[in-house]
């Protein structure tokens, strides 16, 4: 049951980090606002779904998102690209910020009653003594739609082709007729419309609140860097097993104390280090993403499916 | 003769910087004369930690070109050890209370040892997004720490417990004024010691590091060392800044290690201005006057903040410091005088339209966060009624009317700026030629 809740997670963080990834394999720009185009499509999906129905949300609220973005690279972030890469980031890092102060404004500090169709909120199976909800069937039936719809889109269309050839060779591509600029524009709507999609399918799974973008925003770049800077395969993997960790660590309650124990080693709270060592799994889940990212940085710095390592 | 082949001798005493650092001396040790209300005191004492975490951080992103997301583990993880080691003072050992910020400085040293290991293997986008992750690393791992810590209600001290050692000079830090000018002889000898780095060889390289690091490495540095070698020195002075900080509050908690103190760090710096030596300083004035007066005056001056910040990512990328050089620049050139009148009425129309906005923000911020309180309000000294449509309606034709003004003067402006640009490269170009 844990393995299906923390795939569902999985797939989620992985309709995150994919527009993440291929916004960054695209322009070179970490997108720091990423997240908060996450927010703004649960915000938006709960607003229309609060006017008329959740489907309605779900239909329209990627694409405004995906609009708004379109409209951001076209009118800010074209005009600093020519300062270069920081630049970028440190742009799309103040309208994280704005983001969030507007959220705040216009829909309050809290959070807001963002919830599951009826209709899905039945369990859809048993196994053993716990359910397992419908929505989280569907969030994952809809990220693998989307995975599969992706991957269709790039590899095997004109205008795959045509993303694939600017990614690459840019220069080349522009001189064939292709409006390179015009594509970027559109990868980066694309991009933030996938990440609205996730808020729309995530927010209500979880909670929709001001915080929602940087407690999941981190998490994003810990899966873009350990999969490997703008491999969307190695987004996919990392994502998952985050994904899993986390859920699986939450349930457990291990430490290094209650092993020892089981080994016949007694240890009190005069041991050194003893407020280390009775940690238990569970306490220490938040970081554990954190910590696979040192380690991974360690042993192999280029991320897992990772090409170039600058 | 050609003026580039004078032969350079290093002078680091020279007349201007005796002039320049005497006067940053003076201007530390007249302030609290000027400005001596208690609640200046506490701006100016917090300034002056601000401005060497500032200063500290600049050398990680001016210098060096390393956008780090993650500057208050070090400032933060400096304050705690520091406050430990005031508790030790308490407990009894002989320590001098005015050393705590340098013991903040070897924490945070260590940590940057400790940290920095791991960042410094990447530069650019990735370095800023690991930087992100250790910062949440060591937040998260705070919090699970209670025993060194202290959870959420973080650990206390006291700065008057070594008062009877001959060694604090008879000074028992009580008085606001002593830990003022204990923070002054920090800011100063930092500042120094700071800019003296700028100088230094390694100091040098971080600048190549920053602007072609395929170069440096070509030319045989290795570029991964030189961003641990000034990371761990800003590290240095971010946990000195940390230590002032649990000396000047006696208490230190999480929160010093929150992702938003770093953002905090990044966007002032970034605003004073990361090119020239003292933006930082700029910035670090900035952020304290936001943080204690902008918050008192509006609900909604993060907003307002994070504005100004894309505004000025997308035209003023050097940030206020820059601004401030390139018009003493045009003074310079003689031609500040032709750009007075499109300078005023784009900042009138650009006042104007900002009332209208600020209205809105306002108005909205009246009815969602401080509904309670009514619908009433002022925007500098208008009254308005968040409830009546005819106050929103006020201010959106203001906002429109200026902001139409103020483009069309902006536009004015533009086109005077660039001209003068054309005169002043002409203008060098002849000085040149002359010379030779």
């Amino acid at each position: 049951m844990s393995m299906l809740n923390g795939l569902s997670y999985g797939l989620l963080l992985f309709m995150l980090s994919a527009g993440l990834t291929l916004i960054f394999s695209m322009m070179g720009v970490l997108n720091f606002a990423h997240a908060s185009f996450y927010m703004l499509g649960a915000y938006f999906a709960y607003q229309t779904s609060s006017w008329s129905n959740y489907w309605v949300g779900f239909l329209i609220a990627p694409v405004l998102v995906a609009l708004l973005g379109g409209l951001f690279e076209r009118y800010m972030l074209r005009k600093t690209h020519k300062f270069g890469h920081v630049a970028e980031l440190l742009l799309t890092f103040g309208l994280s910020f704005v983001i969030l102060e507007l959220v705040q404004l216009i829909w309050g500090r809290t959070s807001v009653d963002y919830s599951i169709p009826t209709s899905m909120q039945a369990p859809l199976f048993k196994l053993y003594d716990s359910t397992f909800q419908t929505y989280r069937g569907f969030m994952m039936l809809v990220a693998v739609l989307m995975l599969i719809s992706l991957y269709l889109l790039l590899k095997k269309t004109r205008i795959g082709l045509v993303i694939q050839a600017a990614l690459t060779h840019p220069d080349t591509t522009e001189a064939l007729g292709h409006n390179v600029p015009r594509v970027f524009a559109y990868v980066f709507a694309g991009g933030c419309g996938l990440a609205a999609l996730a808020g729309v399918i995530g927010g209500n799974a979880f909670i929709t609140e001001p915080g929602m973008a940087q407690s999941v925003g981190a998490i994003i770049f810990v899966v873009v860097v350990v999969g490997g800077m703008g491999s969307l395969g190695g987004a996919l993997i990392a994502s998952i097993l985050i994904g899993l960790m986390q859920t699986f660590a939450v349930g457990l309650d291990w430490s290094i104390v209650g092993g020892a124990q089981s080994l016949g080693i007694d240890t009190t709270s005069e041991t050194p280090g003893y407020s280390l060592w009775k940690l238990k799994l569970s306490q220490i889940a938040p970081i554990l993403p954190y910590l696979l990212l040192v380690l991974m940085l360690i042993v192999r710095p280029k991320g897992i499916m990772g090409t170039r390592d600058e | 003769m050609n003026s580039s082949l004078r032969p350079l001798h290093f002078k680091p005493l020279n007349g201007v910087r005796i002039v320049v650092w005497s006067a940053f001396a003076l201007i530390l040790l007249l302030l609290p004369a000027i400005f001596n209300s208690s609640f200046a005191m506490t701006l100016l004492c917090f300034t002056g930690i601000a401005t060497i975490a500032c200063l500290s951080y600049n050398m990680l992103l001016g210098q060096t070109g390393m956008l780090s997301f993650g500057h208050a583990v070090y400032t933060g993880l400096g304050s705690f050890v520091a406050v430990h080691a005031m508790n030790q003072i308490v407990a009894g050992w002989y320590l001098p209370m005015w050393l705590v910020p340098l013991v903040g400085g070897f924490a945070g040293l260590f940590f940057g040892v400790l940290f920095g290991y791991v960042t410094t293997r990447k530069s650019g986008t990735p370095f800023a997004m690991i930087t992100l992750g250790i910062g949440e690393l060591v937040f998260a791992a705070a919090l699970m720490f209670p025993g060194f810590f202290g959870g959420e209600a973080g650990i206390n001290s006291n700065r008057t417990a070594g008062k009877d050692m001959w060694v604090n000079f008879g000074l028992s830090f009580g008085p606001q004024i002593q830990v003022y000018y204990l923070i002054a002889i920090y800011v100063f000898f930092c500042t120094v010691a700071m800019y003296a780095f700028t100088l230094t060889p390694l100091g040098r390289i971080a600048n190549a590091v920053r602007d072609n690091p395929e170069r440096a490495e070509f030319v045989g540095y290795d570029t991964r060392l030189v961003r641990f070698l000034v990371l761990m020195a800003s590290s240095f002075f971010a946990g000195i800044a940390g230590g002032l900080s649990s000396l000047n509050i006696e208490a230190a908690n999480a929160e010093l290690l929150h992702a938003v103190r770093s953002g905090g760090y990044l966007l002032f710096v970034f605003l004073g201005g990361a090119i020239f030596f003292f933006g930082p300083i700029l910035g670090a004035v900035l952020l304290v006057f936001s943080f204690f007066l902008l918050s008192e005056f509006t609900k909604a001056w993060q907003l307002y903040i994070g504005i100004v910040f894309l505004i000025m990512v997308i035209y003023a990328p050097g940030g206020f410091s820059s601004l401030i050089m390139l018009n003493l620049r045009r003074v310079k050139y003689g031609e500040w005088r032709k750009m007075r009148w499109p300078y005023f009425w784009m900042f009138l129309f650009g006042l104007i339209a900002l009332w209208g906005f600020a209205s809105l923000v306002e108005m909205a911020y009246q009815i969602q966060v401080a509904a309670g309180s009514g619908s009433q309000l002022t925007v500098m000294k208008i009254p308005l009624d968040a409830a009546s449509s005819s106050s929103w309606i006020i201010a959106t034709i203001v906002l429109i009317a200026g902001g139409i003004a103020f483009e069309y003067w902006r536009r004015k402006f533009a086109k005077v700026w660039s001209d003068g640009e054309e005169r002043i490269a002409d203008a060098i170009k002849k000085a040149e030629a002359a010379i030779v």
